[in-house]
């Protein structure tokens, strides 16, 4: 006998991630979900990004390793609360270690909070974080067809960054084949090419994030007017 | 690799079902996986048989609906089939269309065995 169920696998984590969104939406938090493979340079773009934003900014950074806090003590020197999620083993961050180190982390809106996944593009895209955006990394020394063989990602993503433009002059990768295997399987994905080296294309990326800060508020002034 | 995270999902939801119909076997669970999902079947299977063997649930079996990537065109309204990462169109031609299946991770059903069977 056959019976229907209909329920999502990972209804449980998106239960959770459903209260993060709605604590972000009331406390007018913007919260960010970087991913890309291990060594793409999201560390390094957010240690950029933490150093240009002004010190009266409220920001926060919560990020994902398997092993180490090496990434929180990187990130730690520029002034904003960051805490580290070690997984021990797990290849993904989800809603609930979010929910406790948010916790432990005593961050409250409004703000910006950054979380950076662990180093890893096929499992971190199952996972809701109740993040406005996903954002995907993608660096000049990995390859154009990155995005066709991670669709899942590419797919889910509202933003792809690709970084380490500054070696452009010394690898074989062509930024407009790479762009145009994302928008085959994203046609709407937004694109920035930057490098934190040089700062190259950063304005766009700290822009690109203003404007989504101020939806966040409008969406929340919208609500509570 | 997270498809051991998701065999266990499964399985806790399986669990949470079999309790409500304590009198009842479950042979089977029934899931729809989607192709943007990032779920591998053959590791999934692998997943769901080291997590059940030895248990309780040994004999329980995974059935597996494979899901393809489906586009509804925003100009005419046809739903379509992805095959080799084309979105455009089939039928108008246009290059707009929004995704309206592939991403399923989804429990369908449950194969129960029928309370008469047993005696």
């Amino acid at each position: 006998m056959r019976e229907i169920v209909e329920k999502k696998v990972l209804s449980e984590n998106d239960r959770l991630a459903g209260e993060l969104r709605q604590r972000y939406h009331e406390q007018h938090i913007l919260c960010v979900n970087l991913i890309s493979s291990p060594g793409s340079g999201k560390t390094t773009l957010l240690e950029k990004t933490l150093a240009s934003l002004p010190q009266s900014s409220a920001v926060a950074v919560l990020t994902g390793d398997i092993q180490t806090d090496n990434d929180a003590r990187r990130l730690s020197h520029y002034g904003f609360p960051v805490r580290q999620i070690v997984t021990g083993g797990t290849c993904h961050l989800d809603a609930r270690m979010v929910d406790r180190h948010l916790n432990e982390l005593g961050f409250r809106g409004p703000g910006l909070l950054f979380v950076e996944n662990v180093g890893n593009l096929v499992c971190p895209s199952s996972y809701d974080l109740g993040e406005a955006a996903k954002i995907v990394l993608l660096s000049v020394t990995e390859g154009e067809d990155k995005p066709l063989k991670y669709p899942g990602i590419f797919h889910r993503a509202s933003l792809m960054i690709l970084t380490k433009t500054d070696l452009l002059p010394h690898v074989e990768f062509n930024p407009d084949l790479a762009l145009e295997n994302a928008r085959k399987i994203h046609p709407e994905i937004d694109y920035i090419a930057l490098s934190s080296r040089t700062g190259e294309g950063f304005e766009k990326w700290l822009s690109w994030l203003n404007v989504l800060q101020q939806k966040v508020r409008q969406q929340a002034a919208a609500v509570s007017s | 690799m997270h498809e051991i995270g998701i065999a266990s999902s499964i399985l806790e939801c399986v669990a949470v079902e079999a309790q409500r119909r304590p009198d009842m076997q479950v042979l089977a669970v029934g899931v729809r996986i989607g192709e943007l999902s990032n779920v591998d079947k053959d590791a999934l299977d692998f997943a769901f048989e080291a997590l059940t063997r030895d248990t309780p649930m040994e004999h329980l079996k995974l059935q597996v609906e494979w899901c393809p990537r489906r586009q509804k065109c925003l100009a005419c309204s046809e739903e379509f089939s992805v095959h080799d990462l084309e979105l455009a169109c089939p039928k108008c031609g246009a290059n707009h269309s929004t995704c309206i299946g592939g991403t399923e991770l989804d429990i369908a059903y449950l194969e129960l065995e029928e309370p008469c069977a047993k005696s």
